[in-house]
């Protein structure tokens, strides 16, 4: 065979690895406000431009400007800044924990904050949130209690999930907040049928599901996009590119010439690539979608271009296959930088109310680790071991009666 | 009372279910306007509307992910897998998702879905149309797993089933959709027409999960069966000319261990049988349960008649098939010992 006939295996690879110089060339960021806003009730056939910008908001003067610029009250942004700060301080002190030896296991939203922030506040209080384990400032921007994540995180005897689940992979079903899994993707189909569910009983609530990019490889996105369209649900469908699986690169799960959010043309659903480190772009786009959903137009498919500024948990070291300076040279910025910023621009914050903030913040965090350890680390208290066998059905079956007291007599109680 | 057809039996269960629940909805491949592809949601969409009966694509994850999300949200949906041999694709949806939801989340959450599924074999289906998975579900802790042999039990059992807040699937055995089946593939075709358990009563009424059924008492040894196999071993004890006592599981989970206990406790034998092939099977786990609770009382070793450990094949569809010839084997070298 001619060398020229021989065909060659392509396997792509990112622009940098340890070592090399940080390389975000090829990344387009068109200015902010340059982008079109389509008008939400209309025909997703005239929006497939779209997928292929990227919408953005607060421009290099951290002033909101274009079509997408939302209308906010400052006391949102507020609460959005204060969520975002609130899961940043958490995430470090708990990371912290866990290094010490205090849990077993953490996962930070780092760079990634404005995303479940900015939803959080720009839904109902019907609305339910499919999360990933990156959405943590849904609820810090509800006001969930934080002293029941850190008991949660601890598994102790406090634990609102009885230590059956590993840290961070919480439930809250009052705050909108669906059970967390580490399987990744296999809830965002329920996203869509929980939404079908909402509309099959004509009630008003819509669905919000999230994948990361990696995870649109699954099976699980394509048939829930399809179930999605087909049935025109009415969810929020996101994927949170945050450039990193792992040490997997966001090139191992779409070819470069394309963009996650175009994957929604084939489903007949609109879809919008946004800014995921600009808190107004987050809520313009998330307050587009709910409008188009509340109108029964169904889904749309959001990609929020965003960069995992931390690792992807406690067990792996990005240092060993990223630059290390990779973080600091993303060329969207930083969300709560961002935001802040802006509120500062336009006169509604300064650095004496941050620094108040961050204190208050922190003192809170801090009270609620001391409360979760007067209760006990992880392995220091834990729930009654009998809560191991329960929830298994609704009703035990014999075997897990005899199970349960096989255990009690092993146990000497 | 009427004479019903398994399919009929069935059909009559969603058609109760669907009138006096408005949360209750079916979905499924070809189940919406054809009425699916064995008949068994026929004219449901026409009588009780587009949305309480409707197609879903063909993607096995995608239908119990959304009845997942459709159960998370108040509703009780059942859906129809074509072919059990299909629902492997949703496999992770029914073990990571469906199964665990209300214990991970500590009860916040549940899925309270019912997965029907036509299953087994004798039907010339070759291997995507005719195989027995039930053990790998009964493996998964927080599913139940129920499989019907009559058309009363199918129709008490699937209004139970759907009833039921834990996730349910739901076993039809298709080559008893129309009539019962001895295993005798060289006799004529039966129906249920004048079969006992054939009657059924149109309105509601439930036969409940985890009970089984003494198809016949006897006192000699114990069968136990389920599905399909319940015909086939019943006419095996009856050429045998045994005194066996025939138990038909009608869940395997939850399982009615006393029933089984009872029944070995006194006839000190015992041979199991099902379509599914030998090892790894339910089988194993129900010998591994006897042995632990009745090993005082056996008087010889417990025998297992299976499908063998080969892929469901088209050609030697009988000589896979556990029919009647190997269970009076299986009988007779229990009462040897």
């Amino acid at each position: 065979m001619p060398d020229d006939k021989r065909l060659q295996l392509h396997i792509p690879k990112p622009q940098a690895r340890p070592g090399e110089p940080v390389n975000f060339d090829g990344l387009i960021v068109p200015e902010a406000g340059s982008v079109r806003r389509p008008e939400p009730l209309g025909c997703e056939a005239d929006m497939r431009d779209m997928p292929f910008s990227l919408v953005r908001v607060l421009d290099e003067n951290d002033c909101a400007v274009g079509p997408w610029a939302p209308d906010i009250s400052t006391d949102v942004l507020r609460k959005g800044l204060r969520a975002m700060l609130l899961t940043r301080l958490f995430d470090d002190k708990l990371f912290r924990l866990q290094r010490q030896g205090k849990t077993s296991f953490y996962m930070k939203s780092t760079g990634e904050e404005a995303i479940g922030a900015a939803q959080s506040l720009m839904l109902g209080q019907g609305d339910m949130c499919f999360p990933t384990y990156r959405v943590l400032g849904w609820l810090m921007a509800r006001d969930y209690p934080l002293i029941n994540l850190v008991h949660q995180i601890f598994s102790n005897e406090k634990d609102p999930l009885k230590g059956r689940q590993l840290p961070v992979l919480y439930s809250a079903r009052e705050y909108g907040f669906y059970s967390l899994s580490g399987n990744l993707g296999s809830r965002f189909g329920h996203a869509v049928g929980w939404a079908m569910a909402s509309a099959y009983k004509n009630d008003d609530k819509i669905a919000l599901g999230y994948v990361g990019e990696g995870t649109t490889a699954e099976g699980d996105f394509h048939e829930a996009l399809t179930f999605a369209g087909v049935y025109r649900a009415p969810a929020i469908l996101c994927v949170t590119n945050n450039q990193w699986a792992i040490s997997t690169f966001a090139g191992i799960a779409n070819p470069r010439d394309t963009t996650f959010a175009a994957k929604a043309i084939g489903y007949g659903i609109p879809g919008l690539r946004v800014d995921g480190n600009d808190f107004l772009a987050v809520c313009a786009a998330t307050q587009w979608a709910a409008e188009r959903a509340h109108a029964n137009l169904g889904s749309t498919l959001i990609e929020f271009f965003t960069y995992r500024a931390a690792g992807h948990s406690t067990s792996d070291d990005p240092t060993k296959y990223r630059p290390i300076d990779e973080p600091v040279h993303w060329p969207l910025g930083d969300p709560i930088l961002r935001l802040k910023a802006h509120l500062t621009v336009i006169g509604e914050w300064d650095e004496a109310r941050h620094d108040a903030l961050t204190a208050e913040l922190t003192e809170a965090i801090n009270a609620a680790v001391r409360e979760g350890e007067a209760v006990g680390t992880l392995g220091k208290s834990k729930p009654s071991v009998a809560e191991m066998f329960e929830g298994v059905f609704k009703e035990p079956d014999w075997r897990v009666i005899e199970q349960r007291q096989e255990l009690g007599k092993e146990l000497g109680l | 009372m009427a004479s019903m057809n398994m399919i009929q039996a069935l059909n009559n269960a969603l058609d109760i279910t669907l009138a006096s629940d408005p949360d209750t909805l079916v979905f499924g491949e070809d189940v919406g306007y054809f009425g699916g592809v064995f008949r068994v949601t026929d004219k449901l969409q026409e009588k009780h509307g587009l949305t309480r009966c409707f197609d879903a694509p063909i993607s096995e994850g995608g239908i119990i992910a959304a009845a997942i999300g459709m159960g998370a949200y108040g509703l009780r949906p059942v859906v129809e897998i074509q072919f059990a041999d299909y629902i492997l694709p949703a496999f992770d949806q029914l073990v990571s998702e469906a199964a665990r939801l209300r214990y991970r989340s500590n009860g916040e959450f549940w899925a309270p879905l019912t997965v029907r599924s036509p299953y087994g074999g004798g039907i010339f289906g070759g291997q995507t149309h005719s195989q027995s998975p039930e053990a790998i579900f009964a493996h998964i802790t927080g599913l139940k797993t129920v499989i019907p042999s009559n058309p009363y039990d199918a129709k008490g059992l699937l209004i139970s089933a759907i009833e039921c807040d834990d996730p349910v699937v739901f076993l039809e055995p298709k080559r008893l959709y129309n009539g019962p089946f001895e295993g005798r593939p060289d006799q004529a075709m039966k129906t249920w027409a004048g079969h006992k358990d054939a009657e059924v009563p149109e309105g509601h009424y439930t036969v409940p999960l985890g009970r089984a059924a003494i198809t016949r008492p006897g006192n000699e040894v114990t069968v136990l069966a389920y599905g399909t196999m319940v015909h086939v071993a019943l006419s095996a004890i009856e050429e045998s000319g045994l005194d066996a006592e025939l138990i038909d599981l009608r869940s395997i989970v939850p399982l009615d261990i006393d029933t089984i206990v009872a029944s070995v406790k006194k006839t000190g034998r015992c041979v199991i049988v099902h379509e599914a092939s030998r090892f790894g099977g339910f089988g194993g786990e129900l010998s591994a349960l006897i042995q632990e609770r009745c090993f005082y009382h056996l008087k010889a070793p417990i025998g297992r008649v299976c499908g063998w450990d080969t892929p469901y094949p088209h050609a030697f569809e009988w000589d896979y098939f556990p029919g009647p010839a190997r269970i009076i084997r299986a009988l007779n070298s229990a009462m040897e010992n």
